[in-house]
């Protein structure tokens, strides 16, 4: 019964999203109040209805609803709570179903909290956000429908992929959405301006709060899907540029840009056509990932149960709503009007030089991706594309991004002195120096690389402090004065400095862990032990021991610093009957500035077991620096004028006839 | 001309978009026709490490062959590893590894650690006994008769239900 309710009411919410499509839409065009009036309750019904439908699946999955198709397919009655409950959107419909739901909110969100939104633009937002919606519950209902009934009900369900069993993994998808999604408020504010022939200030002013709260989504989700990489995959790499990873790295980048460009509309009229070219992109890329993981094109292992007629379903949507766009840009954005003009050497000239590079290692990342798919559609042959591919393009393309980072807050609009600001940044310099000297001497016969990128690392890290202490005048006036100063800046200015510093840490935390990375593998009796990176792993042995859903083999070591004790790590090796299949569980044991790592393998019949110890430095620096990121966007969206709102159009036209009476 | 530029988006998009229609009907788990009941083209590749014996492929005829090309680099390769364990245990076929593009120590670690299912690997460095058996990623399994011809490629990690539908039924007939 319960899950009848969600099938209907997933039914009335395409409904809604039909009406709220069609009808504040013409009521914009036509200027009539009442049809765009429409909108707002039209959003906040069509969230209720996917919020009443979620809740249904929920149920279905909690109390372990076989008769339900697709519990059966994907839950257990031995299950934790929380993994029937992530069990949800660990399968294809299920997580279409957040997905729908996310952007159900996000709408919802707009139409309650968008109360300064001028009504025709807010009402043409809501309209677009609402085909979006269309096109994805129509997918749901007709390929994917997650309340099919199965009868007869089994006795129990096949269970959740193991490796899915995980508390990084059960959060990992609804931030990613929320960050995939949140891109498409940008996409229909850009849609909505294209259709109005308007773009200023204000506008990019709405759409910046969207941006940056999909953004700082978007860097959990991506942080949170690493890190499960990491420990659960049991062999320390954290990223693999596996096209499912790709899929969600892209959004980031064209994000990331997207971002960098809004400042630029925003305070200084200019780059419009530009900002709303990278709304529609970020939102395609999402969609792409969509695409790509659900068609079968591409294989990996994140990929869901795929199926040829779901793949021309997404590509037919993918090219409407992308190809649609994107044809809208064309015919409209030339007559934009264009907006301030700056010199080459200006904080507008060096976020161009930002976009550019952020947009290159996109497409760069997408060409990369797409390339297997490329050759063999030319019928040239078999290619696999693996990481030497990217590591070696993308070292060129971060390095400028990261000195620029440090130079860029410093400049000045319109124009800048160049070399004035290089001279206060002599401090960061010197401090790059520093530990590129440090490196090269401390890992002598190291990768070169390395060196390069805790240099960069320190650079930004100091410029970030360099640039701080500038803004509050730090020794050039008395210290009390600077405090004022540092109380009184805005929040958004530290969201830029947390965010820059946390990308610093990531950097970090990147090369370290690639270049020095000590790693031993071997057989281990009891009581044998052996050194990596100083410490020393004593094995004390692997007994069996029984989990809720699992057994498990738990090994047992015990490390010791020059006879300190350290740590006791417990590395397991479960094992899931319901699905037939091990998973490792490695012990990990952090002291911040590296991870002691361990996995335990098969036994060798002869008394002895085959582990893996890996000394991983700076590891957690990693997810450290993308937190610190994902801070830093939080900072900036509690900043003053996001909380207040844009100034409306009406005051600033007020403002223009004030000033056109006074002069 | 300064109109033309707002076109160019539109433009890339068309052209990715034809291509990803083309990936749809390329079907990139499905064999080419070419290889499908042809000999095993000529090879022979030097083994792993001292471990191991190398693979030619004068060693696939005479039994029912299951040939897993995998790396240690590939994540799918590690979902479908426990099923080539199961398959290996169950010895109704000769199991062998082509070790594809990979450090021979980062795939002895691998194996290590999760076992080792083959009876053969052989350790094609460059890749080259890749293309001539056309592979295009990894992992993929060629299960070959006892003639030594190609019955069946399977693309992509090989699933519990690609276990239960496809490979066991095949086994069985090839086995016959």
């Amino acid at each position: 019964m319960i899950a009848e309710i969600g099938h209907f009411a997933l039914v009335l919410a395409l409904a809604v999203a039909l009406a709220q499509a069609t009808v504040p839409m013409i009521g914009a065009a036509r200027g009539d109040a009442r049809w765009i009036a429409l909108a707002r309750p039209a959003a906040v019904a069509q969230w209720a209805c996917i919020a009443i439908a979620f809740l249904a699946l929920t149920h279905a999955y909690v109390t372990s609803d076989f008769s339900v198709l697709n519990v059966a397919n994907n839950s257990h009655s031995a299950k934790p709570l929380l993994y029937k409950i992530s069990g949800v959107w660990g399968n294809h419909e299920g997580s279409l179903l957040l997905w729908v739901l996310i952007l159900a909110t996000f709408g919802g969100a707009v139409a309650v909290f968008g109360v300064n939104l001028p009504p025709s633009l807010r009402a043409r937002v809501l309209s677009v956000q609402a085909m979006i919606a269309i096109g994805f519950l129509t997918f749901t209902l007709f390929t994917s429908n997650p309340f099919t009934r199965l009868s007869p009900a089994p006795a129990d369900g096949n269970g959740l992929n193991p490796l899915l069993q995980d508390p990084g993994l059960a959060f990992h998808p609804p931030f990613l959405y929320l960050g995939y999604v949140g891109f498409s408020i940008a996409f229909a504010f850009a849609i909505a301006a294209l259709i109005e022939g308007r773009v200023d200030a204000a506008w990019a002013r709405w759409v910046r709060p969207w941006t940056l709260a999909a953004w700082s989504f978007l860097t959990v989700g991506i942080a949170l899907g690493s890190w499960w990489a990491y420990y659960e995959l049991g062999w320390g790499g954290w990223w693999f540029w596996d096209p499912v990873e790709n899929a969600s790295f892209m959004p980031w980048l064209a994000g990331t840009a997207l971002l960098h460009s809004s400042i630029v509309c925003e305070k200084r009229d200019a780059l419009k056509s530009w900002t709303i070219l990278l709304a529609i992109v970020t939102f395609g890329f999402s969609l792409l990932g969509t695409f790509l993981v659900r068609s079968g094109v591409l294989t990996s292992v994140h990929a869901f149960a795929t199926d040829p007629e779901r793949g021309i379903f997404i590509l037919g949507f993918l090219v409407v709503v992308v190809g649609g766009s994107l044809v809208l840009f064309a015919v409209r954005a030339p007559k934009l009007k264009g907006g301030g003009l700056f010199a080459p050497i200006s904080r507008e000239g060096s976020l161009v030089l930002n976009n550019l590079l952020f947009t290159t290692a996109a497409a760069t990342v997408l060409l990369g991706t797409l390339y297997p798919l490329f050759v063999d559609a030319l019928g040239g042959g078999k290619v696999s594309v693996g990481p030497p591919y990217f590591n070696t393009v993308f070292v060129p393309l971060i390095t400028p991004l990261l000195i620029l980072a440090g130079i860029t807050p410093l400049l000045a609009w319109k124009r800048a002195d160049l070399a004035g600001v290089l001279g206060r940044l002599k401090l960061a310099a010197a401090v790059a120096g520093a530990v590129v000297l440090w490196t090269i001497y401390r890992y002598w016969g190291g990768p070169g690389l390395a060196a390069l990128g805790t240099g960069l690392a320190g650079w930004l890290a100091a410029a970030v402090v360099v640039e701080w202490a500038t803004r509050v005048r730090l020794f050039r006036v008395p210290l009390g004065e600077s405090v004022r100063r540092a109380i009184h800046l805005p929040r958004a200015a530290y969201g830029m400095s947390l965010a820059h510093f946390g990308v610093a840490v990531l950097v970090a935390g990147v090369t370290a862990s690639s270049a020095w990375k000590a790693e031993n593998l071997q057989v281990m009796r009891p009581g044998e032990s052996v050194m990596v990176g100083g410490y020393d792993f004593a094995f004390h042995g692997v007994r069996s021991v029984p989990g809720p859903n699992y057994s498990a083999e738990r090994g047992h070591f015990i490390v010791t610093e020059d006879g300190r004790p350290v740590a006791e790590l417990w590395p397991e090796k479960r094992f899931y009957p319901v699905q037939r299949q091990p998973t490792t569980e490695a012990a990990i044991h952090t002291t911040w500035l590296a991870d002691l790592y361990v996995v335990v393998g098969d036994a060798d019949g002869k008394g002895g077991w085959s582990t893996r110890i890996y000394h991983n430095p700076l590891v957690p620096w990693i997810w450290v620096g993308a937190i610190i990121m994902a801070f830093g966007g939080a900072v900036s969206l509690t900043d003053r004028r996001h909380r207040v709102g844009a100034p409306t159009r009406r005051r600033a036209a007020a403002r223009a006839m004030a000033g056109a009476a006074g002069g | 001309m300064r109109r033309l530029i707002y076109i160019v988006p539109a433009g890339v998009f068309v052209l990715i978009a034809g291509f990803f229609l083309a990936g749809l009907y390329l079907k990139p788990a499905e064999i080419p026709t070419v290889l499908v009941d042809k000999p095993v083209p000529e090879f022979d590749l030097p083994a792993l490490d001292a471990r191991t014996q190398g693979l030619a492929s004068s060693d696939l005829s005479g039994a029912v062959s299951v040939v897993n090309v995998f790396a240690s680099w590939c994540l799918p390769c590690r979902v479908e590893h426990p099923l080539l364990m199961e398959l290996s245990k169950a010895g109704t076929i000769n199991l062998y590894g082509i070790n594809y593009k990979n450090k021979p120590d980062d795939a002895r670690g691998w194996l290590d650690e999760l076992g080792d299912p083959f009876q053969r690997i052989g350790a094609d460095l460059d890749g080259r006994v890749g293309i001539d058996l056309g592979v295009y990623g990894v992992p993929e399994t060629f299960f070959i008769g006892r003639d030594g011809r190609i019955k069946y490629k399977h693309i992509g990690p090989i699933t519990v239900e690609d276990m239960e539908r496809r490979i066991r039924p095949l086994i069985e007939k090839l086995n016959q």
